[in-house]
């Protein structure tokens, strides 16, 4: 591992988009996706060279005598020095984290690259597109590795940047506009959070390095001399506006507007961005900070509640979504909830911090089957052209391996051994548990209600009543090899993902130890979803009037559900009724009428002024002389007046 | 009778006030043209007059006065020059027609 690699992990991106962005339009759409995908293919080769150096070479680079795995930052450049304190630096840090974010990456990235080969075929910007996806994974793989909470901060802004270049792909449709400006102003938002909790944080630990916090948080806590601030400690103030940030990015509620309407990009672009990588740099910025946030255990409370609350508004709302993105995306929420309340519920005196392992691990088994989900969606909609599952029915006949490889997505997500999902779920539940039965009890029901509404879509999908596809003008088939192989290569990780030993390799003070399998938590949890599954197999395997009674039944809760909470709503009220009225409008008319109208003023009197004394140049030259020459005389007899007087 | 500076003076005063009032007063741009030679007309007999009377032993008043008149010929030809090419353009040296130039 040296730092011509490293470095390269970032140049090949950045490189490819600079290239294809630059020279794309010379090129066939084929040559510029074979080219993105083959850089994309290097990279993915060096991040795994890179992972499996850190994690296996033994180096003491990497590992200590003890066997702890050590931080190493591997390249290390000084940008900006602006004072001796004030030093911004770029460079590579390798920890488990970073190590394994590298690889979800890299293989999201490359998958979806490959995938984009077929799904994309034919589409205007199609070069447009993988210089976006290069801009993406480049800034993605900028943020992971990020040594300082500055150059996170930096590649964090760059990610939102490209997200909303692509959701807004489509920037002929106004619906994808729209969705793009409003991820863009959310997450801006949460960003005004985020830079303040770094400039407080920063103010006090005079620090941007995150290895330097983080192995000495007794510091930062020590730095900050007890200062208070609101009935909470600066600190506490600090982390959660860095949580914020967080919030924003990951869709935590009230920020998650924007990811449901994110869905306006092309599908592979939600699985990279909208599934498996961007929207967990949340979750990824907490486990960064970790061992600070265990410091002030008010701000993991509210990572808890924030969380805890997210995962079960956004499971309650999946279950009533008809758009086949939309109830991925609300799971989505949903499960990064989760990572999120694995996070909050970790404390290093419990179980030896077994939340923050289970985050991480299910942030990777997630970003795999979420992924999966999400291609084998785009395949869906590829062939039935619609987003909308009452288009589609019975399509286990025509697509036989888009149908197992999204069983197989949603048996993982519902957490059914032997597939990835169990087992970090798994581990997420155990924690909760350790920290209070409440957050236990509430996880395993939203663990629940995630079996149930993706088994609805599942039977929605692939049984319920077939329309008339023949009808339609053509029967809908398995789509071509570059957008199948992705899905079965997910499908084969997912089934094997959740025997990796996690715990060797990642872990919240890097010290390997052994996953147990829970055996009362799991198998209650294993319960529950079989029988969400059963449920769901009920009310949706065959056409029938159960639903529809279900949900009149409940038809407030139904309609709340179905209308997302009237959350865009509230945002809607708040913003146009209450910012704009109250805020804005005055703003603008003190601008338009007291700032502007003095401007105004000035040149209108120069206007008036001018007008008046222009007819003086009349263009007549003779008029010119005359005016001269009485000017001239005038002077003279003025002179010889005053002479004869004087 | 004594031939002094006044008898050369006053014609030049007469002929150069002639030429301010025809430049002022004529609207066709040949007749103005005409008025404006009466004027350097009145100073080179000016130049000459105070040259003969006050400096006799000098010759600048003579030599300038010749110089004027070259470069005054000269003038002339491009101001015909210009007369000629706007009466080609609009057929017409009324100076009142040709009041393009101004705000």
């Amino acid at each position: 591992m040296d730092q011509i690699t490293s470095v390269l992990i970032l140049a090949l991106p950045l490189c490819m988009f600079l290239l294809l962005g630059v020279f794309g339009n010379k090129m066939s759409h084929k040559m510029a996706g074979i080219l993105g995908t083959l850089g994309m293919g290097v990279t993915l080769i060096l991040a795994y060279s890179t992972a499996f150096t850190y994690f296996f070479s033994g180096s003491e680079l990497f590992i200590d005598a003890a066997g702890n795995r050590l931080q190493s930052v591997v390249f290390d450049h000084t940008w900006l020095a602006f004072t001796d304190n004030l030093v911004i630096k770029l460079g590579f840090l390798l920890d488990p984290i970073s190590a394994m974010m590298l690889v979800v990456i890299t293989t999201i990235s490359f998958m979806v690259h490959l995938y984009s080969l077929g799904y994309m075929h034919g589409e205007t910007g199609f070069q447009r597109y993988y210089a976006f996806l290069s801009l993406f994974s480049f800034s993605m793989l900028g943020l992971v590795v990020a040594t300082n909470i500055f150059q996170m901060y930096i590649f964090w802004e760059l990610v939102g940047a490209s997200s909303y270049l692509l959701i807004g792909f489509y920037y002929t449709k106004p619906s994808a506009v729209s969705a793009s400006k409003k991820a863009f102003i959310v997450t801006r938002f949460a960003d005004l959070g985020f830079l303040v909790g770094i400039l407080i944080l920063s103010f006090y630990t005079n620090t941007f390095d995150f290895v330097s916090m983080t192995s000495n948080p007794q510091n930062v806590l020590a730095s900050t001399g007890g200062a208070m601030f609101m009935g909470g400690s600066v600190l506490t103030w600090a982390l959660v506006l860095i949580f914020m940030g967080g919030m924003g990015k990951s869709a935590m509620m009230p920020l998650h507007i924007w990811l449901p309407d994110a869905m306006e990009g092309p599908t592979p672009v939600s699985a990279l961005i909208h599934a498996a990588t961007m929207v967990v740099a949340g979750v990824f910025l907490v486990a960064r900070m970790f061992p600070v946030y265990l410091m002030e255990v008010t701000a993991l409370e509210i990572v808890t509640w924030v969380g805890a609350l997210t995962a079960l508004y956004a499971a309650i709302v999946a279950c009533t979504q008809v758009d086949i993105k939309r109830v991925l995306a609300f799971s989505t929420i949903s499960q990064i909830a989760f990572m999120m309340v694995a996070l909050g519920v970790a404390r290093d005196t419990i179980h030896e911090g077994v939340g923050y392992m289970a985050s991480m691990f299910h942030l990777f088994t997630h970003a795999m089957f979420k992924a999966l989900l999400f291609l084998g969606a785009g395949a869906l909609i590829h062939a039935v052209h619609s987003n909308d599952y009452t288009s589609m029915g019975g399509l286990r006949k025509y697509m036989p391996i888009t149908h197992i490889t999204f069983l197989i997505g949603c048996l993982a997500i519902a957490g059914i051994p032997p597939f990835a999902g169990f087992f970090s779920k798994d581990e997420i539940l155990v924690a909760a548990f350790e920290n209070s039965p409440l957050w236990g009890i509430w996880m395993t029901a939203v663990a629940g209600l995630t079996a149930f509404y993706m088994f609805r879509l599942y039977y929605r999908i692939f049984w319920w009543n077939e329309p008339d596809y023949e009808h339609h003008g053509h029967v809908p088939h398995d789509a071509p090899w570059t957008m199948t192989l992705p899905l079965i290569i997910l499908a084969a990780v997912s089934c094997v993902a959740g025997f990796i030993p996690f715990g060797e390799l990642v872990s919240w003070n890097r010290e390997a130890y052994h996953i147990h399998l829970n055996i009362p938590v799991a198998a209650t949890s294993v319960i529950v979803a079989v029988c969400a599954i059963a449920l769901a197999t009920v009310m949706y395997r065959k056409e029938n009037s159960l639903p529809d009674k279900v949900a009149n039944s409940v038809k407030g809760l139904w309609t709340a559900a179905y209308n997302r909470f009237y959350f865009d709503e509230l945002y809607l009220f708040i913003t146009h009724k209450i910012i704009f009225n109250l805020v804005s409008r005055p703003i603008a008319w003190f601008d338009r009428h007291i700032i502007d109208g003095s401007m105004d003023m000035f040149a209108t009197l120069a206007h008036k002024a001018s007008g008046a004394i222009k007819g003086l140049q009349s263009g007549n030259i003779q008029s010119y002389v005359l005016i001269y020459l009485m000017g001239a005389l005038l002077i003279g007899v003025v002179t010889v007046v005053c002479v004869v007087i004087l | 009778m004594d031939i002094n500076l006044m008898f050369y003076l006053i014609p030049s005063l007469i002929m150069f006030c002639c030429g301010v009032y025809g430049f002022i007063t004529r609207k066709n741009m040949i007749a103005i043209l005409i008025s404006l030679e009466l004027m350097l007309n009145a100073v080179d007999i000016n130049f000459v007059v105070f040259n003969r009377f006050l400096f006799p032993g000098e010759l600048e008043g003579m030599f300038f006065t010749l110089f004027a008149i070259a470069i005054a010929a000269a003038e002339t030809a491009l101001a015909i020059a210009i007369i000629i090419n706007i009466f080609r353009v609009t057929k017409n040296i009324d100076i009142r027609d040709l009041n393009k130039m101004k705000f």
